[in-house]
């Protein structure tokens, strides 16, 4: 079977043997899967067994990340898998309308988020939690959303971080927007130069948004990290109904770098990023990176993975799980004790339980948020409309309806 | 970075100008770039062509390519990129070549533009502006002369304008571009280079507030209301029936979101008869919204119900059509007629 990179680059003036390099549907699925293994180009700087492996182009890149710093990184990915499993579990129990799980992503979401400077801005889809964990926008800021009291409120300057973005791609052109800003503005071509990172999956790379978004920071050279979670599945749709080339070839087509990168690699995450947003600040962006990983539950809670997948897919890839690579590295190499890994298991759980009063004792908003903020001018039109509205609920004051 | 750019308005010798609805439009950029280094405009072929209808002629000159964008060929790029550069901080006034192209953009702007600041609770203003020719009249091949503007206007957290003369042409873009709301700006691309419709633009003056209707003819007969080029078609008609001796009242809407119905409600309680003026198609349109609020608030003093004359229900038809398709002066005194004979 040939490999995916033969099929883009057939030997010149092999004649008929590059119409047979022509890829059989089973070759483009084996490409674009490399059932597990992410295929010849994966980055990895920390294997599935937590044995560190060495890479002269990205090791500078974590030279800093010491014992101390990797259990910084193993905590928060602990704490927001926790979170998530406890937002998954209150879902059920009829507390939120509806949750999107990142479990298996959370490499992908803390190596990348870490490597961002305050200065930087981060576009996030919907299932960035870890992302915005990073940012300093905790699970209480995110989580009216998913109770459906609100539609996120955080003070996106202050953290960097963007609203999230339920309609698949649209992410994708502002956030190109913002960084075409960020060049304007001259905030590029040294260390201390701004980007911005966008997150979305490998379902979006099928929506015309993506693709205007790499045409759009290619022509004005905009400092932005396309970052792709390819995590198999877009919903009930895998990766081969999206693309019949491996995603991070794609950016080749539009002249700049793309990368494949082990997405349950915290270690890997975190310095391909920073090498990506070191490009950027430098003014060489923008860079495409594919962390692939896996999605180990369902879409959202609305949907059902028996449906479509087999269960040998989720074992195979739990045995890459994104935590426990790294706490065998800590382990093995004496980073950290079995006390220090008690001590983050119980914060997590406390931090699930502070989640859960929080989440129970949360108000619904008054019905006036109906009607706030359509406009930042007022509009007599809506003025009047809302003052009909509370005018009739004033009707049923005092009464048990 | 580029140097910063001493900008020239043309012709620009003093605050009033006699102007096309075209030259106001450009002059309004003009001066809002000169005024605010965070506006910029950006489009296909707005830069060195000047824009197809050359409404952006001579901005990329005057205040470089990085402030005029020509862009690639995506309308949705083009928004899409307008909402992150407003995140920034910038005020971006994006071109649509037509407003048949407008399409392609649509999910950007009914999904981001317009919730950006209600899913924020305010914290992201989307000061954008989106300069959209609309209307037919021009002669042209498909997806050039159609008025989607009830679509927009249909969308909450949008504001939709139109202007039908240079004095608006040149404060509405002003105006549109210092709200801190998104704004589509309808312009009648038939009327553009009209030379009738040159018009002194005191450039100092107070401007009308953006968001308020204005009666422009008065008369007691009936009341026409209509908005961008078919409030030329109204005050000609106005002026053919009182050659009649029939007095027919004129009301600009100007702005379609949000609606400013009380003067023409108050039109209508003295005239006692409304009809509706618009190229689009009629089912489910603002001439409906009209039609529906003027029965509300005026149902006592209706001597005829409202009536519309509007484009069919149909695609926008081959040009050789057009001019079947459109309101003109004499549909409009035919309904005029019906309503004053009920």
């Amino acid at each position: 079977m040939s490999s995916p990179e033969q099929w883009t680059h057939p030997e010149p003036g092999a004649g008929p043997a590059a119409t047979a390099a022509e890829p059989t549907p089973e070759q483009v699925i084996a490409g674009l899967r490399a059932t597990t293994e992410g295929g010849a180009e994966l980055t990895q700087l920390l294997t599935p067994e937590g044995e560190r492996v060495a890479s002269a182009q990205f090791d500078p890149y974590v030279s800093d990340i010491d014992d101390e710093a990797l259990r910084n990184l193993y905590r928060d990915m602990v704490l927001v898998r926790r979170a998530d499993r406890e937002s998954n579990a209150m879902q059920r129990q009829g507390q939120l309308g509806i949750w999107v799980p990142l479990l298996g992503q959370e490499a992908a979401q803390i190596g990348s988020g870490r490597a961002l400077r305050p200065s930087d801005m981060a576009f996030p889809s919907y299932r960035e939690h870890g992302v915005a964990w990073t940012r300093g926008v905790d699970f209480r800021e995110l989580i009216g959303i998913f109770r459906c009291s609100d539609h996120g409120g955080w003070d996106f300057k202050h953290h960097g971080f963007h609203p999230y973005t339920i309609v698949i791609g649209n992410q994708v052109l502002n956030a190109t927007g913002y960084a075409m800003g960020q060049k304007f503005e001259g905030k590029v071509g040294d260390d201390n130069g701004e980007a911005t990172i966008v997150y979305f999956g490998d379902g979006a790379t099928s929506q015309g948004d993506v693709h205007e978004g790499f045409v759009w920071s290619a022509v004005y050279d905009a400092p932005v990290v396309f970052f792709c979670q390819n995590n198999q599945w877009a919903i009930s749709e895998p990766t081969e109904r999206q693309s019949r080339l491996p995603l991070y070839q794609r950016a080749r087509g539009y002249g700049f770098p793309g990368i494949r990168v082990d997405g349950n690699d915290v270690l890997a995450c975190l310095a391909v990023t920073r090498w990506a947003l070191d490009e950027c600040r430098h003014g060489n962006g923008p860079v495409l990176i594919e962390a692939f990983t896996y999605r180990m539950d369902a879409h959202t809670t609305t949907d059902d993975p028996t449906r479509y997948r087999l269960s040998d897919e989720l074992e195979e890839w739990k045995l890459k799980d994104p935590i426990e690579r790294v706490r065998a590295h800590l382990a093995r190499g004496g980073g950290a004790d079995q006390e220090f890994f008690d001590k983050i298991d119980a914060e997590a759980d406390s931090f699930a339980a502070e989640l859960r009063d929080f989440v129970f004792n949360m108000p619904d908003p008054p019905p006036e948020r109906i009607f706030s903020n359509v406009y930042a001018e007022p509009s007599p039109v809506l003025e009047a409309q809302r003052r009909e509205y509370l005018s009739y609920l004033e009707g049923f004051a005092g009464s048990e309806h | 970075m580029a140097a910063p750019v001493k900008a020239k308005a043309d012709g620009a010798t003093g605050a009033v100008q006699n102007l096309t609805i075209g030259k106001a439009i450009n002059l309004a950029l003009r001066t809002a770039m000169e005024a605010n280094d965070k506006v910029i405009v950006l489009g296909e072929d707005v830069g060195k062509l000047g824009g197809v209808f050359r409404i952006t002629d001579g901005l990329q000159k005057d205040f470089g390519e990085q402030r005029v964008l020509d862009t690639p060929l995506a309308e949705s790029g083009i928004i899409g990129t307008a909402v992150g550069l407003a995140v920034r901080g910038f005020r971006p006034v994006c071109e649509i070549q037509f407003e048949g192209f407008i399409f392609p953009g649509f999910d950007q702007i009914v999904s981001q533009v317009a919730k950006l600041h209600y899913r924020t609770q305010g914290g992201v203003k989307v000061p954008i502006v989106i300069r959209v020719p609309f209307g037919g009249g021009i002669g042209a091949v498909e997806h050039h002369s159609e008025s989607p503007e009830s679509l927009f206007a249909h969308v909450a957290g949008l504001k939709v304008v139109s202007c039908s003369n240079a004095v608006d042409a040149y404060w509405m873009t002003r105006q549109a571009i210092e709200s801190d709301d998104p704004v589509l700006l309808f312009e009648p691309k038939r009327l553009y280079h009209s030379g009738n419709l040159r018009a002194e633009v005191d450039t100092t003056a107070k401007p009308a507030p953006l968001h308020a209707s204005r009666v422009v003819r008065s008369g007691d007969a009936a009341t026409l209301v209509a908005y961008g080029p078919s409030v030329k078609v109204c005050l000609d008609a106005a002026t053919a029936a009182q050659e009649e001796g029939t007095s027919l009242e004129v009301i600009d809407l100007r702005t379609l979101s949000p609606l400013d119905l009380d003067p023409v409600f108050e039109s209508v309680r003295r005239t006692g008869r409304l009809i509706a003026v618009s190229e689009a198609p009629s089912e489910s349109s603002l001439t409906s919204e009209i039609a529906m609020r003027v029965q509300q608030e005026c149902f006592y003093s209706l001597e005829a119900p409202v009536l519309r004359v509007t484009g069919f229900d149909t695609p926008y038809p081959p040009a050789k059509l057009e001019e079947d398709y459109l309101p003109d002066l004499d549909r409009v005194l035919h309904t005029v007629d019906r309503s004053l004979a009920w």
